[in-house]
């Protein structure tokens, strides 16, 4: 290695960690001044809350063993919507990329099912499939599929011509094209997707359980806001901040891991 | 006469939403086992789509593709298809690129394995075969695509533009090398290109195509075979007789 590209690398590092200190240091000063605001009677703690209540709150919750119970439903709330709407949505795209009729068929239900706010189906849903974490799932993997389906099927359609030629000349049929070359070369356009969802299932399980549910963190947001109280509210934000971004961060992880296998 | 590979009276048109396109009117070429021809014509007359029905990927409108007096279409494993761009894939290893044939027809013997590590250690890509395509040169993926066709020992090898994509140098080489390999392992090829010097360099008989719709327009017999790779067939004082008489060819196809 020579001078010049120890001192490049040196670069680097100094500037990633400077990054980090100030990312670091935003959280810092925000905690530190909402702390300190609470102290001196700057804001009123009653709406604002204040990180001291809020570590109190965990703690209680914790101590009625309320805390793993409320969080676990939640993530595994969010976990169903985001795998099951993930897979049945890869699975249609690829019965649509299969049958072009089909495709050409279901093409206006398709469209139309998109610009639906699914929260609008709701209700029917709990009246019938029942209110609970059936219905949870239910709203969220509406809200999910549809993009899934949409995003999927142009990935696969947007597979270059001229390979599918070259697997067709090489005698491939259809099933063959599509695992040997359509699927992998969509995998980029699935990690995008994963990434989206991955947010998305929160969404999807918080308007779900604001609707119906009777525990999880959502129940606890509105159950906090009906009784005003604000610290029950702000915890359970903070919490669902943590397991999403927890979430989010095992997507990436695996786009790191899949990005390395395929250079 | 029965010819080992023949179209007879080809036409194809190509039908979408916004219209049809003639593409070929009334092709009647042949080609002879182990012979060499090239197609010579302008960008967009028809080069690709002769190929394409020869690889009976594309079914004639009119006229038949006739290999050894069959229909061609249903022998597709006697072709060896090089495309214009070497379209390999990106998340497969130099080594897994080259078996992707033998995977689709499911041959992957012993045999047709040791085959293809042969062919990868005689055109210099041992070396590279646990690499992906992005980490190799053009000439390199182009060498590769090759050996890709190769690996499934087709009879016929149809080449389409298979150096357009390369810097001048690599071109010469790859040229150099393309034809080695072919007549080392003694195939038919059809080369289509729109560069004059190229095709009489490589073939044993240069075909003119005329403007789209495509149809045989002259027929050049080129006597260089004694002459060695194409770098020595550029250097031949023949070369330039040939040159001059298909280009003043292709020059009345603009009128
Ligand atoms: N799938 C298609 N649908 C409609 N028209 C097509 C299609 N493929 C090719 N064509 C048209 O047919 C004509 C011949 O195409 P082809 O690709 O065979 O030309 P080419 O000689 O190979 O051109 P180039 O030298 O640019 O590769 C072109 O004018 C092209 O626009
Ligand atoms: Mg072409």
């Amino acid at each position: 290695m020579t001078n010049e590209h120890k001192k490049f690398l040196q670069m680097v590092k100094k500037k990633n960690a400077e990054v980090r200190l100030a990312q670091i240091g935003i959280l810092v000063a925000f905690v530190g001044i909402w702390e300190l605001a609470a102290r001196t009677e700057l804001i009123d703690t009653f709406i604002t809350s204040s990180p001291t209540r809020i570590v109190n709150t965990i703690v209680m919750l914790f101590e009625s063993g309320q805390l793993f119970e409320h969080m676990g439903i939640t993530l595994l709330e969010a976990c169903l919507g985001f795998v099951i709407a993930t897979m049945l949505g890869s699975i249609i795209a690829i019965v649509l990329w299969w049958s072009q009729t089909l495709r050409r068929i279901l093409d206006p239900y398709v469209v139309v099912l998109n610009s639906l706010p699914k929260i609008a189906l709701g209700p029917l849903i709990i009246i019938w499939i029942g209110a609970g974490l059936q219905s949870i799932v239910m709203i969220c993997v509406l809200i999910l599929i549809i993009i899934t389906v949409i995003s999927m099927l142009n990935a696969f359609l947007e597979c270059d011509r001229d390979k599918i030629q070259l697997m067709k000349s090489m005698g491939a049929n259809k099933w063959q094209i599509l695992t040997k070359l359509v699927l992998p070369s969509s995998i980029p356009a699935f990690i995008s997707v994963l990434k989206i969802n991955v947010g998305m299932s929160w969404v999807g399980v918080i308007i779900g359980e604001y609707l119906v549910s009777r525990a999880g963190l959502g129940y606890l947001i509105v159950y906090g806001s009906a009784v005003f109280k604000l610290d029950l509210v702000m915890t359970s934000t903070i919490l669902l901040c943590i397991l999403a971004g927890g979430m989010y961060l095992l997507v990436a992880w695996f786009e790191a891991w899949v990005k390395k296998r395929r250079k | 006469m029965k010819q080992f590979l023949e179209l007879d009276g080809v036409d194809l048109i190509y039908h979408s939403a916004s219209g049809e396109t003639p593409a070929l009117k009334n092709v009647s070429l042949y080609v002879k086992k182990k012979e060499f021809v090239a197609v010579l014509g302008p960008s967009g007359c028809g080069k690709t789509t002769i190929l394409s029905l020869i690889a009976g990927l594309l079914k004639p409108t009119c006229g038949r593709v006739l290999l050894n007096g069959q229909p061609a279409g249903e022998q597709k494993n006697h072709f060896g298809y090089m495309f214009q761009r070497d379209h390999l894939f990106s998340w497969r290893t130099i080594r897994q690129n080259v078996l992707l044939g033998l995977e689709v027809r499911g041959t992957k013997t012993k045999q047709n394995l040791e085959y293809a590590e042969a062919l990868l250690n005689k055109y210099e890509l041992w070396d590279f075969k646990d690499k992906y395509p992005s980490e190799l040169s053009g000439g390199m993926k182009q060498r590769v695509a090759l050996i890709r066709t190769l690996v499934l020992q087709p009879g016929i090898l149809l080449l389409d533009e298979p150096f357009s994509a390369l810097d001048y140098q690599t071109r010469q080489n790859v040229c150099n090398d393309v034809s080695r390999i072919i007549s080392e392992e003694q195939k038919t090829a059809v080369l289509v290109t729109h560069d004059l010097a190229e095709a009489i360099s490589m073939a044993d008989r240069v075909i003119v195509l005329t403007a789209r719709p495509g149809t045989v327009k002259a027929e050049f017999k080129i006597e260089l075979s004694g002459e060695g790779s194409p770098f020595m067939r550029r250097r031949s004082p023949k070369f330039n007789g040939y040159f001059e008489a298909i280009w003043k060819e292709l020059e009345t196809n603009d009128k």
